[in-house]
């Protein structure tokens, strides 16, 4: 079976900056993979260019069977990407953002409603504008409309960051929900212990380029973790 | 497609609804110009009135540029460009959805602006078969080039400076053709009003098809 | 994307030192010679029109400037619409550089044509139609260089420079049709004739002659303003590979064996933010407006 995400010397240039200077990876179906690296390594870089926001300069990318070099407009509706902005209208309520980002991608209100309550967002901030919301709560609602289009491949950067326990809780158990029905995971993040729990392998970024080795598929997480 | 342009045109409705820009700050900013005018011209000597064409549409163009901005700015925060990047949307459809929100925009602010007119300069609009569908014509031309300006200086850092100087020299014929409309409609001028209105008509179409294939290449270049 | 990307790390070709050759330099002779010519004729030689008196000499550089300044905009219209296609940085700096220097022949005929006015009608400006045109013609591609000019990404600046291209040529035109319908209503007699009427003899060689001299001067400018760009883009390059290099080497503690030989190409601010081992600082200053706003590539990347 091929692999979700194939990458082979891949290059992005942002600008006159290499943020990506040559990767290698293959992602297989189901996992959830970690990114870890310093700031600065590229980790973001690539999460967007799985997404096929950011141009391949050069290499090879394919993902969920699509030629990024060629056609990377293609992937992006199968795919969900949260950063760190929060992709949501402040001026807009809640259930107006979702309705509008589930609708927009092909989803329904339902999806969008049954999301907000997946998040766990207290339906009495559901009227509420977004800019009226805690910085945590943004984070769950932004969540949810990733949820709501149920992407074939999940691409988060640092998405514990600005949650409260509970909400972390709810993060992994949606990461490992994703895998268990086939989705992919790829996500980055700094708490090597709570990412190391959920996470069925690691890679490390430097320097725009994958520098850990990456063990066959089945070996057990420490072995993947550069010391 | 249809069902994603009224999707796009009414997130865009319902926000100006809810920040209320447009009401709040466009709105008197065009009252606002009005005054100014009349402290620049003598208002007793029948000055005002004869230009009131005129300055109607200046305040108009002023006024869409005001709100392109707002409505490209809100698009530009937030990572919201990546997200709509990311939804099944087709370029022409959030093209089409936004440009058809600021002509209802626009079209609302048109009516103030006459009514806030004929108030303040004493002028009788008459004709209103012509003048209405001149600025119907000319508000599609102004929505249409207005919008891939709107996208298009949105990505820059000086978007609020560079928007007017793009747009408005594009639309020195919109604003040509829609006065003498008028200046016709109301009867001050002979000639050809309904020529006006085909030049008017001729603009927001080829505008309106380009602005639907350049939206894709804007999209893409982030 | 540019093409050099795919180039390895070797040595740097040596670049041309400067944008002149063998098709410049005859052009640049014709041109002077052109001039030259072109001066006698309309100045001495030709004799006045029985109509515009001695003022028709000023015709004989209107009109090559104008029409000069409209097929510049033809080019990068067509410039515009081919790097749309074809993405290749050739298209866009060709579009570019003739914008320029259709930015300046625009400037030349407004000059003269004021000019003209002072002496026909006394006063330096009227609202008659050719002018006017000029003028909203001459602000519109003005925006296009603002445009430009605004730091961003090659290809982000290519692509709006293009849409706004495409834009501005499909309004001249409906502009030219506007304004003169505008005016006309006044009867407002155009002097500014094209080269036919009435034109004959010496008058008409001269014209004929003042429209070539221009389009060899517009050649010879665009050649070297595109050659000019073209190197800078090159210049820019160059970072392009030492930036690669000292990228890689940030995941090396040796800081690996990749020198380019000439360590001042690292000239460009984004690579000089390149430090070793210290990954944090890689946000170069131009950095952020590569990126559309809020895209969330924050701090970790």
């Amino acid at each position: 079976m091929e692999s979700v995400v194939h990458l082979r010397s891949a290059v992005a240039v942002l600008g006159r900056f290499p943020a990506l200077a040559g990767v290698d990876l293959d992602v297989d179906h189901g996992e959830i993979l970690l990114l870890r690296g310093p700031n600065g390594a590229g980790k973001t870089t690539m999460l967007r260019l799985c997404a096929g926001l950011t141009p391949l300069s050069s290499g090879e990318a394919v993902v969920l069977g699509v030629d990024l070099a060629r056609q990377a407009h293609a992937v992006r509706r199968r795919v969900g990407l949260l950063g760190h902005a929060t992709y949501l209208y402040d001026d807009l309520t809640v259930t107006e953002n979702l309705d509008f980002w589930a609708r927009a991608s092909g989803a329904t209100t339902a999806d969008g409603r049954a999301a907000l309550d997946r998040l766990g967002v207290a339906h009495r901030l559901w009227s509420l504008p977004v800019h009226a919301l805690s910085a945590g709560q943004r984070r769950r609602v932004s969540f949810s409309a990733m949820v709501a289009r149920r992407p074939e491949l999940w691409l988060l950067d640092e998405p514990h960051a600005g949650l409260d326990a509970a909400g972390r809780d709810i993060i992994d158990g949606l990461m490992r929900e994703a895998s268990s029905v086939g989705a992919t995971v790829l996500f980055a993040s700094h708490e090597l212990d709570r990412a190391g729990d959920v996470a069925t392998r690691a890679v490390e970024i430097v320097g725009g380029t994958i520098t850990a080795p990456v063990p066959p598929a089945g070996a057990p997480l420490a072995a993947s973790v550069a010391p | 497609m249809i069902r994603d342009v009224a999707l796009v045109a009414g997130k865009d409705l319902r926000l100006e609804m809810r920040s209320r820009v447009g009401i709040g700050q466009v709105v008197p900013f065009a009252l606002l110009v009005l005054l100014l005018f009349a402290f620049a011209l003598d208002p007793e000597r029948g000055v005002l009135d004869r230009v009131t064409s005129g300055l109607f549409w200046v305040v108009v163009l002023f006024c869409s540029v005001l709100f392109i901005q707002r409505s490209f700015g809100v698009e530009a925060e937030d990572g919201i460009i990546d997200a709509l990047r990311l939804t099944g949307l087709s370029a022409p459809s959030i093209y089409i959805g936004k440009v058809a929100a600021l002509v209802v925009e626009l079209l609302a602010l048109e009516v103030v602006l006459a009514v806030g007119v004929a108030i303040f300069y004493g002028t009788t609009f008459g004709g209103f078969p012509l003048l209405l569908t001149a600025a119907v014509a000319a508000t599609l031309g102004i929505a249409g080039s207005g919008s891939v300006y709107g996208a298009l200086s949105a990505r820059l850092r000086t978007r609020d400076t560079l928007l007017p100087l793009l747009l408005l020299p594009l639309l020195a014929p919109v604003l040509i053709a829609a006065t003498r409309a008028f200046e016709v409609g109301m009867g001050r001028e002979a000639g050809q009003g309904w020529s006006w209105v085909a030049l008017l008509g001729i603009f927001a179409l080829v505008y309106l098809s380009l602005g639907a294939l350049l939206f894709r290449p804007l999209m893409e270049d982030a | 994307m540019t093409t050099t990307t795919s180039r390895a790390a070797s040595p740097v070709p040596a670049a041309p030192t400067g944008t002149g050759s063998r098709v410049t330099r005859i052009l640049g002779i014709a041109s002077l010679i052109g001039v030259a010519v072109l001066v006698l004729y309309g100045l001495r030689i030709s004799k006045e029109d029985a109509q515009l008196g001695e003022t028709i000499r000023i015709l004989y550089m209107h009109v090559p400037t104008v029409s000069a300044a409209y097929l510049a905009f033809v080019i990068t219209a067509v410039g515009s619409v081919m790097y749309l296609w074809k993405r290749s940085e050739f298209w866009d700096l060709l579009a570019a550089s003739s914008a320029e220097i259709g930015v300046l022949f625009f400037a030349l005929t407004i000059l003269n044509g004021m000019l003209w006015g002072k002496i026909t009608w006394g006063v330096f400006w009227r609202w008659e139609p050719r002018l006017t045109t000029t003028a909203v013609l001459f602000l519109t591609y003005l925006g296009y260089l603002a445009a430009r000019a605004v730091p961003t990404s090659t290809r982000t600046r290519g692509t709006i420079s293009a849409v706004i291209g495409i834009m501005a040529v499909v309004n001249i035109p409906i502009v030219h049709k506007a304004v003169d319908w505008w005016r006309g209503l006044h009867q407002e007699k155009t002097i500014f004739g094209t080269v036919d009427p009435d034109m004959k003899g010496t008058q008409l060689f001269t014209a004929y002659l003042g429209l070539t001299v221009f389009m060899l001067i517009f050649a010879w400018l665009l050649i070297h303003r595109f050659r000019v760009a073209w190197l800078a883009e090159r210049a820019n390059d160059v970072g392009l590979d030492a930036a690669l290099a000292e990228r890689r080497a940030e995941g090396t503690a040796d800081g690996s064996a990749n020198e380019t030989a000439d360590g001042s190409a690292n000239e460009t601010a984004d690579s000089s933010a390149n430090g070793p081992a210290d990954g944090s600082a890689n946000e170069p200053a131009n950095e952020s407006a590569d990126e559309s706003a809020g895209a969330g590539l924050g701090g970790a990347r």
